[in-house]
């Protein structure tokens, strides 16, 4: 399948990039890892006329962490690079558990995580982690920089709130005040299948009561959905069993999944109530665990 | 070079855009025009007549037309052409010299790592790629590195155990280098 035809431009420097875009009378796409816009331009789902390729633009690769522990995630940081990550590693648990459940190894060489925010695909993992994670997108543009919440970003299945002439630059995590714990979850048919459930959990803990909790599910909505209630409910709170038994039902009951190939509502459904509890049952610590989850480790 | 398309959009020529990118396939530099919308297994596959990378499903799942593009395995359906500009590409057909056989070709031979073959060339170059970087993995490892590669025959037993035969046969070569530093 070809794309249909469009004009390509390759520039060196972000300015440039930008120049192009707002060149670009709206129908300009800026093409990072390619691992979702390419397969949509050969379905011909996306037709832009201009195609600006941000892989020569120096200096978008990193991932780095400042000083006070804020995290920084380029443009053109790959997948890949995350999975390997040594800092992520350490002190990033949601992140570190997420990385190597995208996609699949080899277009984990390609794609990039802020790629993945801008597509905005319900079922895209990524989303529902920066958005456990208070994370946000910082775009540039003729009119300068902005940081834009990713509680904010996405407006519908595939849309953001960039101007045509902005481009994503980074993203960006806040860095965690208390001892952070999580994880993220998700059942797939297959390797590189879309997710029929996902579930991030990002919380933490001081002295053994929740000071911040973040929830963020995938694939069981029109959009990435934030569990605001169960976050409320933990915070505050010990991990308990009882507690993330709540904080699980109440993640369940702000699902929104529908019926299809991969399962029926029900069960994903049930399947984001499990992996809620069975995050927080591993951050809790195995002295806090439920009985069902020490059956588990016990099997 | 010449690729021929169809042409469906009734433009006329001169409003077509073309693209003259250099790059390097399995060591020898090449230059090339390309429309921009020119897939990279296209460009293998018409262009350069190397037609051992295969394109299987055409939306980014099977992994049949897999390369390496500056040694990181790549789908090469889900590339542009003209992103191989100043790049390195390695394909199925720079494994063997004139002579030998590379190791991991030998390993599918000796293991039975392939049925209908069709899925072998994208097998052979992200066990490559999984090589470089991890050259003792386990069998976890290399079921891992070619998570994102379908094959229908085999039931994957065979090539697991390929890509471990080659590992092994790799393995002294690497050390015997190593000693002699």
């Amino acid at each position: 399948m070809y794309p249909s035809r469009f004009r390509y431009e390759a520039p060196r420097s972000l300015a440039e990039a930008i120049e192009l875009l707002a060149g670009g009378g709206g129908e300009a796409k800026v093409l990072a890892g390619g691992q979702s816009l390419v397969p949509l331009m050969k379905l011909r789902f996306a037709t832009p006329e201009l195609l600006v390729d941000i892989n020569n633009v120096g200096g978008l690769d990193y991932h780095r962490e400042d000083p006070d522990g804020t995290l920084h995630i380029g443009a053109l940081c790959r997948h890949a690079d995350l999975e390997r990550s040594a800092l992520l590693k350490g002190k990033q648990p949601t992140m570190a558990a997420a990385a190597p459940l995208i996609a699949d190894p080899i277009v984990r060489n390609r794609g990039t995580l802020v790629g993945s925010l801008c597509h905005a695909d319900p079922q895209g993992d990524w989303a529902s982690v920066v958005l456990a994670l208070g994370g946000s997108v910082v775009a540039r543009g003729p009119r300068g920089r902005r940081a834009i919440p990713m509680a904010d970003f996405v407006t519908g299945p595939f849309e953001n709130v960039l101007e045509p002439d902005e481009v994503a630059v980074e993203a960006v995590i806040p860095a965690h005040k208390n001892t952070p714990a999580g994880g993220y979850l998700k059942l797939e048919r297959r390797v590189g299948d879309f997710a029929t459930v996902g579930v991030a959990v990002a919380v933490e803990t001081s002295g053994g009561t929740v000071t911040r909790a973040g929830i963020a599910l995938t694939g069981v909505g029109g959009s990435t959905i934030a569990a605001t209630e169960a976050q409320q409910a933990l915070t505050g709170q010990a991990l308990t069993p009882p507690a993330i038994e709540r904080a699980a039902d109440l993640a369940a009951g702000a699902a929104r999944p529908r019926t299809d190939h991969r399962g029926s509502a029900e069960y994903k459904r049930h399947m984001v109530r499990t992996f809620v509890a069975r995050i927080l049952a591993q951050a809790a610590g195995p002295d806090a665990a439920g009985p069902d989850t020490a059956a588990e480790r016990a099997a | 070079m010449t690729i021929v398309y169809d042409d469906r959009d009734g433009q006329a020529a001169s409003d077509i855009p073309v693209r003259r990118i250099k790059f390097t396939i399995n060591g020898a530099k090449k230059v090339a025009e390309v429309e921009p919308r020119l897939l990279l297994a296209h460009l293998i596959r018409q262009g350069l007549g190397l037609t051992g990378t295969h394109m299987g499903c055409d939306t980014t799942n099977c992994g049949a037309c897999t390369v390496l593009v500056d040694g990181r395995a790549v789908k090469s359906c889900t590339m542009l052409a003209v992103q191989a500009d100043g790049h390195e590409i390695e394909t199925v057909e720079g494994l063997a010299t004139a002579s030998e056989l590379h190791p991991l070709q030998e390993g599918f031979k000796e293991q039975h790592g392939l049925q209908c073959g069709f899925c072998t060339p994208g097998m052979m170059m992200a066990a490559k790629a999984l090589l470089a970087a991890n050259p003792d993995p386990t069998e976890e490892d290399v079921r891992w590195a070619l998570s994102g590669n379908l094959c229908r025959c085999t039931g994957y037993q065979n090539i697991v155990k390929s890509v471990l035969w080659a590992a092994e046969k790799l393995r002294p070569q690497a050390t015997a280098d190593g000693s002699q530093q």
